[in-house]
């Protein structure tokens, strides 16, 4: 790779992270690289100083605490591919994390690096938003929570301050979570998301009790879709009511569209993931 | 035939591949080696008004910036290929446009520098004035009257106009044919993508003013002889060309770039060792592209399915620039291939050769003969479609017979050249024993009913590879500018070991291989004791390189006859040993032995001893076992077979999947097995890929948007399924070892036979055509109307 000139630093303890990133807008933090590094080679990105934080270990893990499940944000993509915790209490983050990129991606990759990247072609974020996942984040004042509703705010943009690091991603535990998925249409040459939907649902006696939606690739950044939500919250479940239900994905939503995809063809693929997505766990 | 040859013998080439110890140019240090970053037009058609080098002269470690002005004295590279027999308008590249450049990408300066990351600093800071000037990307909007003109000599953006056939013959017939077929075609532009990009290394040596390039090529030997004789004006002895280990060609490596020469220039004006290498996004940008026709096709035929005429007009677009080969894909290589297997009595074909704003469009694997394979195969479907016949029954009406061969195809289109030997019938009927064709009809019937859409396609091709009669193909012929025969030296040492060179210049084929076991059997000597050696202009016999599946049925017969020539000199040696005359004795399994005495017996490794040290040889015999043969192909070898593919058609999305792949070829005998079947199984993933996914895409305004691995789609395992592989061997009479090329055949054949399969999928939907690729948007929108 032939980046722009750039300083690199190892950091030791989140601190000197954050310090460091207070320094300076054009110092970038460097966790797994796959989406920093790419940007650097094609000098799309030109950081000043990288602020290596994957010698951070104690954002590696991945925990079930009773009320939620914490996940460093420091683990790759493939421990949350693969993690028991994961699949059991909240599988569609599972599910998202084991179909971003190649093995490669997977193994290098973390969940906190592609969160605080927020690409709107990412995987994750429809899941996050499925899941009503919370931020943690820290800061140099210390730290806050971010619910996931109100983290992603736009193109490759999020809730996160200026010098604020993503430490921890929180997954409630509940029967909705447990019963969750995601579901993706590729495109074929990035195999990034035309379209990528993480559904999460209850039920009972037959009838949703309640539902989120979290769409990924469709729009500038994810959004949970509430016109689906809507739709099915307290309708019996059958494929009727599913299919009338996907038929309002991304419904006044603005939708992408690129030299694969038209936004035409994306809007009406939402609904057919959508309602792939819903059935799954109905 | 022998002891290796037709034996699956691992290759020899892999050890250092798989361990990583190949050395490509990229891992090629010289000492004082300087790096060099070509700046490049960011307009696909524009004035370069000034050039302002001053800032990136500045950056510390520069050690100078160019601009074309600076090479004015070097010639623009020269296009080894014109259509034979017509004019051909031909502009070509120089080492750094002078006073426009006319698509994205092309070299507009260079910085040298200490290393490359200084290099690449200094190039950003390169500011170019340029005026734009209107683009033009496709071929079809470029002949319009009002389109933005590229070059003087070109009015209407023509570099040529090229027929074959008959055309009032093949009008005539299609007036008396029962049903007429009409068909836009469209082959659209693919990207190569070898795994390793284009890179160069200049050394150049002042007091005897040689030149040392080490270049990424399929044709080191031509490469010197364009660079040296047309583009610096020096005689070709001055140049020693190397082509490392190349990562993979796939045709974009057979011509002469700009880079290459540029190095070349630097390295003797700042008289130090140059390396330039591109990067992924400049292999995307400025590497030659593929196909790109858009074609017209009018099918003539019987009620009963005899195709009478088939009528083509394609206009190919060959981008800014003609790239070395580049007329003689859309021409020779095309039009000379579209009666396919069957016996049309009247064929016409005209096209148009255009500049557009787009990257140079050049050989890509199959280079014409896919684009002749498709128009063929998806003509005959639409025929059968029309006529509500079976797409078997067509072909099988119109196939050439066993009897038939040598077939002379109609109205002159392969000029004089004639399909050496065939049995179209073989391989369909073997495929058809694989798969059970009735059975799928029923298949097919039944998911209907549940809503699966499932299709079979077939091919049942031919294309003509082991390029070319010289004389056929030469300046007085089909216009390329030289000759095409191929070479081989082997030498027997003095331990009886033995080196073989060869004028080929494989770079992932196995050609080591496959020619040790040719020189091994041939000799009656352990596969072991063969070295083969190639890539490198000093040492090896003048040859033309590796490309149209030429490697083993013309360098491999090369080889074959040179060892016949040791045989005989080892022959009258060891006949001179054993004190016996030459008539009364013979060779075999490695042995010189008295006719009807096998005991009396001098073996060749004896022999070359003796023929080493030359102590006593028969009168008249020089020394040393070492012979050359230069073989001129008779013809081309016609590899034939037939390809089915099964696909699902997901309704809801309009996803193709590619269920079941079944390939029966006959490329004539086969050296090694595995080999064969390694091309194969490229060959389809790549044929495969053009079908479904891959596009290279301009917009309006000439800037490529498949410019990267995330834009551009090529196949990975998991968009395939396990082929079925099995093949028929008819031997061709044009070479001594029997042999057809393989390098090519599946791209050529798979192609057709996909689409097919998504168009007999989608019957239900009323839908006949669509242009590849054919991505899930495309068929989706097609279903919904």
């Amino acid at each position: 790779m032939y980046p722009a000139e750039f300083d690199y630093v190892k950091v030791s303890s989140l601190e000197e992270a954050i310090s460091l990133k207070q320094q300076g807008d054009e110092n970038s933090i460097l966790a797994g690289g796959h989406s920093l590094i790419p940007a650097m080679k094609l000098r799309l990105s030109t950081p000043k100083k990288l602020i290596d934080i994957s010698g951070l270990n104690q954002y590696k893990n991945i925990s079930n605490n009773g009320s939620h499940i914490s996940i460093g944000a420091l683990c790759t993509h493939k421990q949350c591919a693969e993690s028991d915790v994961i699949q059991q209490n909240c599988p569609a983050l599972s599910d998202a994390a084991s179909v971003i990129g190649d093995p490669h991606v997977r193994n290098k990759g973390t969940i906190g690096g592609a969160l605080a990247h927020s690409d709107p072609q990412a995987d994750y974020p429809g899941a996050i938003l499925a899941l009503n996942a919370t931020m943690v984040v820290k800061g140099s004042s210390g730290g806050r929570t971010i619910a996931a509703d109100d983290y992603f705010t736009g193109l490759w943009e999020t809730a996160l301050g200026e010098g604020e690091l993503l430490t921890e991603i929180r997954i409630p535990v509940n029967p909705m979570n447990a019963n969750s998925c995601y579901v993706k249409f590729p495109q074929p040459a990035s195999r990034y998301p035309y379209v990528g939907c993480g559904v999460a649902l209850s039920s009972s006696g037959g009838n949703c009790s309640d539902i989120r939606v979290g769409f990924s690739g469709v729009g500038e950044w994810a959004f949970r879709d509430a016109g689906i939500e809507n739709a099915l919250k307290g309708q019996a479940l059958n494929s009727s009511s599913i299919a009338a239900a996907a038929e309002k994905a991304a419904e006044g939503k603005a939708v992408l569209s690129d030299h694969f995809v038209s936004e035409e063809y994306r809007r009406a693929m939402s609904k057919v993931f959508a309602k792939r997505a819903i059935t799954k766990v109905s | 035939m022998g002891k290796y040859i037709g034996e699956s013998v691992l290759r020899k080439e892999d050890p250092r591949l798989v361990t990583g110890e190949a050395k490509y140019l990229e891992d090629i240090q010289l000492s004082g080696m300087v790096h060099a970053v070509v700046k490049r037009s960011d307009y696909a058609h524009a004035k370069i008004k000034n050039i302002d080098t001053s800032e990136a002269e500045k950056v510390p470690g520069v050690i100078g910036v160019w601009t074309g002005k600076d090479f004015e004295d070097v010639n623009p590279m020269p296009c080894a290929w014109q259509a034979g027999g017509v004019d051909n308008n031909a502009n070509t590249p120089r080492v750094l446009e002078i006073d426009k450049v006319t698509f994205t990408g092309q070299g507009v300066a260079v910085v040298v520098a200490e290393d490359r990351n200084i290099a690449e600093d200094a190039s950003s800071k390169i500011v170019v004035d340029y005026e734009e000037l209107p683009t033009v990307v496709s071929a079809e909007e470029a002949i319009k009257p009002g389109a933005p003109q590229l070059h003087e000599n070109a009015p209407n953006n023509i570099c040529m106009e090229w027929e074959c056939g008959n055309q009032e013959g093949t009008e005539k017939a299609l007036g008396e044919a029962d049903v007429v077929v009409k068909e836009q075609l469209v082959n659209q532009r693919l990207i190569p993508s070898s795994m390793e990009p284009r890179g160069a290394i200049a050394d150049y040596q002042p007091a005897t003013e040689e030149f040392t390039v080490w270049m990424t090529s399929q044709a080191p030997h031509v490469h010197r002889l364009l660079a040296t004789a047309f583009v610096f004006g020096i005689p070709e002895t001055k140049m020693r060309v190397i082509a490392a280990h190349v990562g993979g060609g796939f045709g974009c490596k057979i011509f002469l770039y700009p880079e290459y020469c540029l190095v070349a220039a630097l390295a003797r004006k700042i008289e130090r060792p140059v390396k330039w290498m591109e990067t992924r996004s400049e292999n995307f940008a400025s590497t030659t592209h593929g196909r790109d026709h858009v074609t017209q096709i009018e099918v003539g035929a019987k009620n009963d399915g005899t195709i009478n005429s088939l009528k083509v007009t394609t206009v190919a677009n060959l981008g800014g620039t003609l790239s070395t080969i580049a007329p003689g894909i859309p021409t020779t290589l095309y039009g000379r291939l579209l009666s396919g297997t069957y016996k049309f009595p009247n064929i016409y074909c005209g096209v148009k050769g255009v500049y557009t704003n787009t990257g140079m469009v050049d050989a890509y694997r199959g280079a014409g003969r896919p684009e002749a394979t498709y128009v063929v195969e998806r003509a005959l479907d639409l025929v059968a479609n029309k006529l509500g016949m079976d797409v078997l029954d067509v072909r099988r009406k119109n196939f050439i017979q066993t009897n038939q061969f040598p077939y002379l195809p109609a109205d002159g289109i392969t000029k004089g050249l004639t399909y050496d030997s065939g049995d179209y019938e073989k391989p369909l009927n073997k495929a058809l024993q694989m798969f059970n064709y009735g059975n799928f009809r029923e298949e097919q019937k039944r998911a209907r009913d549940e809503g699966k859409y499932l299709g079979v396609g077939f091919s049942t091709y031919i294309e003509a590879c082991g390029v070319a009669p010289s004389a056929w193909i030469g300046v007085g012929g089909e216009g390329w500018g030289a000759g095409l025969w191929e070479s081989a030296n082997i030498r027997v040492h003095l331990t009886g070991k033995v080196v073989v060179t060869t004028g080929s210049s494989p770079h992932g084929q196995g050609t080591e291989t496959t020619m040790a076991q040719i020189a091994a059997d041939e000799l009656g000597i352990p596969y072991e004791d063969v070295e083969v050696k190639y890539n490198d202009t000093l040492g090896t016999p003048f040859g033309y390189g590796t490309y149209g599946s030429r490697s083993a049925a013309v360098g491999g017969a090369a080889l074959f006859n040179a060892v016949q020539k040791v045989k005989q000199k080892a022959v009258r040696i060891g006949a001179h040993m054993l004190e016996a005359s030459p008539d009364d004795v013979v060779f075999e399994d490695g042995k010189v032995s008295v006719k009807g005495s096998p005991d009396q017996a001098k073996t060749i490794q004896e022999i070359a001893g003796a023929a080493a040290l030359g102590y006593s040889l028969p009168e008249g015999d020089e020394p040393f076992l070492d012979e050359t043969a230069y073989f001129d192909p008779p013809n081309t070898t016609w590899p034939f077979g037939t390809h089915i593919c099964v696909v699902e058609v997901e309704k809801d999305t309009g996803s193709v999947m590619v269920k079941k792949y079944l390939a029966v070829d006959d490329v004539g005998n086969v050296v090694n097995p595995m080999i064969v079947d390694g091309q194969i199984h490229g060959g389809i993933a790549q044929g495969v890929a053009q079908a479904l996914w891959e596009s290279g895409e301009y917009n309006e305004s000439g800037q490529l948007v498949s410019g990267s691995m995330m834009d551009y789609a090529i196949p990975r395992t998991d968009c395939l399924p396990s082929f079925e592989l099995d093949r028929t061997v008819t031997p061709s009479p044009t070479n001594p070892l029997g042999v057809k090329g393989v390098g090519e055949t599946g791209t050529i054949a798979s192609t057709p036979a996909v689409v097919n399969a998504v168009m007999d999928a989608l019957s239900p939907f009323g839908v006949t055509h669509l242009d590849m690729p054919l991505t899930s948007q495309k068929i989706w929108n097609a279903i919904q109307s």
